[in-house]
C-alpha cells in the first residue's frame, strides 16, 4: 500500500511536468499560430510566404525530430546554447513544442478566418469599421466558434504528445512510469499513467465542451 | 437649391479586363430618391459599391456632399483621398445588402449599436435610445434580443436597414434589398423603405421591384452593358421610354 501511494506521488510529479509543458505551449502556441494564420490570408507576398514556409517545414516534419533538432542541433549552430544550463531539456522541449503547434494551430486559424463570409466584412466596413476593429469585433469572436471544435481535437492531441519528451531525458508522466517499471517489473505504473492521461483529457474535452456550449446560443 | 449628395462622372470599372462600368454619371441632389434598374450584369450594383468605397474606380470623379472621394489625374490613374478621409466620407453613406450581412454573433439589438460605439465611440446609454426608437420604427423591439439566425428574412432586412441609420447617415445605397426574399415578404422591407423616402432620405435603390421604382422614386434611371442608357421621372419613364433598349427591358 505504501508503495503504491508513493508510487502515486512519483507519478504525480511526473504529470505536473506533463502539465506546465502542455500550458506553455499552448500560452506560446496560440498567439503565434494566430499571427501565422493572419500571415498566411495576408496579401503581402513575403509575409505569405514566410509564414506558408513555416508550416510547410513544422506541419511536414516529425515532432520528435524537431525535439531533438532544437536540442542537440541548435547548440551545435549556437554554441553558447551548449553552455550547462542555457538550453534545459524543458526548454528546448517547450520551444520545439510551440513551434509545432503554432504551425497546426496557424491552419486551423486560417481555415477559421477563410470561413467568415466576404459579407461580414462588407457589413462592418460600411458602418466605418477600420479592419483591425472589424478583426477584433466581428470576424475573430465568430472564429473563435468555429475553430474550437479542431482546436479541441488538436489540444487533447498535444496533451498525449507530451509523452515525447523523453528523448531529452524530462521527467514527464511516461518517463516516470516508465522508469518504475523497469526497476520494480510491475504493469501497473503503466495503467495508473493511463488514467492521468485520461483525466487530463477528461477534464480538457468537458472544459471545451463547455465553450462551445456558450457559442452555440447563435447560429451561423 | 437642394444641395447635391452624389456627383459621380466618367466611372469607369473592369473586372479583369471585363469592363462593368464604361462611363457612367450620376447625380444626386438632397432628398432625392433614385431607382437604378436593368438586367443583371448591366452594372448596377457596381455603380452603387462603387459610390461608397466597396469596390475602386479605375477611372472617373466621385464626389461626395462636394467633398472629393476619388479623382481622376492627368494620366487617367483614379486616387482616392487618405484612407481616413475615404473612411469618413463614406460614412455619410448607409449601406443595405441583398443578403443583409447582419453580424451573426450578435444579437439585433448589439448589431444596431456595434457601428456607433466602436466608431463614433458613443456611450451605451447614448446610442440606446437611438437604437430602441429605430427598432421601434422597423417593427422589431420584440426581436431585440434575438440573434439573426433567428429572423426571417424580411425581419434581417430590417435590422440591417435600422443599422445603418443609426450612423446617422445623410444617404442611404440599398443593393436589391427584396431580391433574397420570399415574395410575401418584400412588402415590409419595401414599406420601410417607402417610409425613409417620406422623410427625404437621400437614396439609391438598386431594385428590381418595377412597381417600387414607379411609385416611390423621384427618378429611374435604367442601365445596360455597363452604360446608362436612359433616365428620367417614373411617369415618363415606365409610360414613354425613348430607347429601344429599355422598351425591351420593359417588355413594351
Amino acid at each position: 500500500m505504501e508503495s503504491f501511494l508513493n508510487m502515486l506521488g512519483q507519478i504525480g510529479a511526473g504529470s505536473l511536468v506533463t502539465i506546465k509543458l502542455f500550458m506553455v505551449t499552448l500560452l506560446f502556441a496560440l498567439p503565434l499560430g494566430l499571427a501565422m494564420a493572419f500571415c498566411r490570408v495576408s496579401s503581402y507576398r513575403v509575409v505569405n510566404g514566410i509564414a506558408n514556409t513555416y508550416i510547410w517545414v513544422l506541419r511536414g516534419t516529425p515532432l520528435m525530430l524537431q525535439i531533438l533538432f532544437v536540442y542537440y542541433g541548435l547548440p551545435m549552430i549556437f554554441p553558447k546554447l551548449g553552455e550547462p544550463g542555457i538550453l534545459p531539456g524543458f526548454t528546448a522541449a517547450a520551444l520545439a513544442f510551440s513551434l509545432n503547434y503554432a504551425a497546426y494551430f496557424a491552419e486551423i486559424f486560417r481555415g477559421g478566418i477563410q470561413s467568415i463570409s466576404k459579407g461580414q466584412y462588407e457589413g462592418a466596413k460600411v458602418l466605418g469599421l477600420t479592419y483591425p476593429q472589424t478583426m477584433r469585433r466581428i470576424i475573430l469572436p465568430q472564429v473563435v466558434k468555429r475553430v474550437l471544435p479542431p482546436l479541441t481535437n488538436e489540444v487533447i492531441t498535444l496533451v498525449k504528445d507530451t509523452a515525447l519528451v523523453y528523448v531529452v531525458a524530462i521527467n514527464d508522466l511516461l518517463r516516470v512510469a516508465t522508469n518504475i517499471v523497469s526497476r520494480d517489473f510491475i504493469i501497473v505504473p503503466f495503467l495508473v499513467a493511463a488514467v492521468f492521461y485520461l483525466v487530463m483529457t477528461s477534464v480538457l474535452t468537458f472544459l471545451l465542451q463547455r465553450l462551445e456550449k456558450r457559442y452555440a446560443v447563435y447560429d451561423d | 437649391m437642394p444641395c447635391t449628395m452624389i456627383n459621380a462622372r466618367d466611372l469607369h470599372k473592369a473586372f479583369a479586363k471585363v469592363e462593368v462600368l464604361k462611363g457612367v454619371f450620376l447625380q444626386v441632389t438632397q432628398g432625392e430618391v433614385v431607382a437604378v434598374i436593368g438586367p443583371s450584369g448591366s452594372g448596377k450594383s457596381t455603380l452603387l459599391r462603387c459610390l461608397n468605397h466597396l469596390e475602386t474606380i479605375d477611372r472617373g470623379t466621385i464626389d461626395i456632399e462636394g467633398e472629393t472621394l476619388v479623382a481622376t489625374d492627368e494620366t487617367g490613374v483614379a486616387r482616392y483621398v487618405k484612407e481616413a478621409d475615404v473612411r469618413r466620407i463614406c460614412r455619410k453613406m448607409g449601406m443595405v445588402f441583398q443578403h443583409f450581412n447582419l453580424f451573426s454573433h450578435l444579437t439585433v439589438m448589439q448589431n444596431i449599436i456595434e457601428a456607433p460605439m466602436i466608431v463614433k465611440k458613443m456611450k451605451k446609454s447614448e446610442i440606446m435610445p437611438r437604437a430602441e426608437a429605430l427598432l421601434h420604427k422597423v417593427g422589431l423591439w420584440a426581436k431585440r434580443d434575438d440573434y439573426p439566425s433567428r429572423l426571417s428574412g424580411g425581419q434581417k432586412q430590417r435590422v440591417a436597414i435600422a443599422r445603418a441609420l443609426a450612423m446617422e447617415p445623410e444617404i442611404m445605397l440599398f443593393d436589391e434589398p427584396t431580391s433574397a426574399l420570399d415574395p410575401e415578404l418584400t412588402g415590409e422591407v419595401l414599406r420601410t423603405i417607402r417610409a425613409l423616402a417620406e422623410e427625404h432620405m437621400t437614396m439609391v435603390v438598386v431594385t428590381h421591384e418595377m412597381s417600387f421604382a414607379r411609385d416611390v422614386a423621384n427618378r429611374v434611371v435604367f442601365m445596360d452593358g455597363g452604360e446608362i442608357i436612359e433616365e428620367g421621372t417614373p411617369s415618363t419613364f415606365f409610360s414613354s421610354p425613348k430607347e429601344d433598349r429599355t422598351r425591351a427591358f420593359l417588355g413594351i
